[in-house]
């Protein structure tokens, strides 16, 4: 199984791959390629041309600017596992990139790619909405920051722009009183969630005071359970919030049948996992 | 399309070739090099048994290009054992009898290889996650678990007779 023919070109810094997107009609950024190479080889994409982004050495990078983490886009899941500041800032990418893949797809899968390709069965997009994250968007019109809050439009649809690059993406620290949770349901390492679930708490004591809720693999792109989370806001979590929360969780779910189950078996596996994920979250921030 | 100069140290060789930007590593080193240790099994980057080591880490041939290995070290199973005989991974994996019908073997090897250079006293749990890449269709898991365990004991006991010389 090999791709269709394509010219492959290596860009050697941010401002190299936007002036080859410009000259290179159709062209695809290739990241770490765990996604789009073998959408390549089925010949659910056939680009005539490939920017390799892995030379560029301004796109990876962990450092923190304020209360704010900035990941590079072309960090591999393992770098951004095996960060120690990462997981001292926002713990949840590190419980979360555990279950993304495997160790040898997590050597070469980005961050960056697994946001900007638009798969509603990749697990950051859910996890970038939960945390209210922001992504530097860089194009031949310069650079601009977009909230990850509505930046996933559909399968494969973002807001980015043909010929726009994902370079950074900005997490805001974990704060006092924030909790994390995740849960993710799949049938073995590797496979995509049957359903995967996100979630972010602010506690003022025993109340919830913010709470935003991710799903992953449930409809046609990542979202957050909005009418869940105005649910519980303000309110204390006993398990009747959590049915109630759950039933608006199975309504607002969308997914495709296919091999991981039924709509109906997938809506019922997202309001289990954002549960326990509320449930973790809660006891998170309690410590 | 235009086949493009690459060139890349295998086991401890200097190699120059030419590709197409569409090759894939998996089919460089079997078709091109001859060097059929590294499996082709599911080609979508699921079963492991493509796995090499590239620059220090374990990867997925059939999902890197070619092109993308240029400048890089890589590592196959045909250059795992040493000048005095087989790696200890080779000789646990006999020892134990860490295979059925071979088929996933050299990739299970590969990986073991370089996961005992991550983790070199892993868990009986920390193997199970960190060999996760990697498929046995046999279901030979169990024995592929004691051959790491074995692999590693005896990694660690060389080490600690080199440091007393």
């Amino acid at each position: 199984m090999i791709p269709s023919e394509f010219e492959y070109h290596k860009a050697t810094s941010i401002q190299d791959a936007i002036a080859k997107l410009a000259e290179n009609d159709e062209a695809k950024i290739i990241a770490g390629g765990h996604s789009l190479l073998p959408m390549m080889k089925l010949r659910f994409a056939e680009p005539p041309c490939l920017i390799d982004i892995n030379g560029i050495d301004e796109l990876r990078g962990i450092h923190v600017e304020g209360d704010t983490l900035v990941i590079g886009a072309m960090n591999t899941e393992n770098e951004v596992l095996n960060s120690a500041l990462v997981k001292e800032k926002c713990a949840l990418l590190t419980e979360a990139i555990k279950l993304v893949a495997d160790p040898q797809v997590r050597n070469r899968g980005t961050i960056g790619g697994d946001v900007a390709h638009g798969d509603p069965g990749n697990d950051h997009p859910a996890i970038m909405l939960a945390l209210d994250a922001e992504f530097v968007l860089e194009g031949p019109d310069g650079k601009r920051t977009v909230p990850a809050n509505g930046f996933f439009l559909g399968t494969y649809w973002t807001e980015l722009e043909d010929g726009e690059l994902l370079t950074q993406i900005r997490v805001p620290v974990k704060q006092p009183h924030v909790g994390y949770g995740y849960a993710k349901l799949k049938r073995k390492t590797g496979d995509y969630a049957v359903a995967g679930s996100p979630v972010y708490v602010k506690m003022d004591g025993d109340t919830v005071a913010d709470i935003r809720i991710g799903l992953t693999n449930v409809a046609p792109c990542a979202f957050r359970a909005e009418a869940a989370e105005s649910l519980i806001r303000g309110k204390a979590i006993s398990e009747e919030l959590l049915k109630a929360a759950g039933e608006l969780i199975i309504d607002a779910c969308d997914p495709a049948e296919d091999l991981r189950g039924s709509p109906e078996y997938k809506s019922h596996m997202a309001a289990e996992m954002a549960k326990r994920a509320i449930r973790q979250a809660v006891e998170d921030a309690r410590n | 399309m235009a086949k493009q100069h690459i060139t890349f140290k295998l086991n401890g060789k200097q190699i120059e070739t030419l590709v197409e930007p569409r090759e894939l590593l998996v089919h460089t080193l079997r078709e091109n090099l001859s060097l059929t240790g590294t499996h082709i099994g599911c080609e979508s980057s699921h079963c492991g048994v493509c796995t090499v080591d590239m620059n220090g880490q374990s990867v997925k041939s059939c999902t890197v290009l070619a092109v993308q290995a240029d400048n890089a070290e890589l590592k196959t199973v045909e250059g795992l054992a040493e000048a005095d005989g087989l790696h200890e991974v080779q000789k646990a994996f006999i020892e134990e009898h860490g295979l059925q019908c071979g088929f996933c073997t050299t990739g299970m090897m590969m990986r073991a290889y370089r996961f005992l250079q991550e983790n070199p006293n892993p868990s009986e749990e920390e193997i199970r996650w960190g060999m996760s890449g990697n498929l046995c269709r046999c279901t030979g898991y169990q024995n592929i678990i004691k051959a790491v365990q074995t692999a590693a004991k005896n990694l660690q006991a060389a080490e600690k007779s080199v440091e007393h010389v």
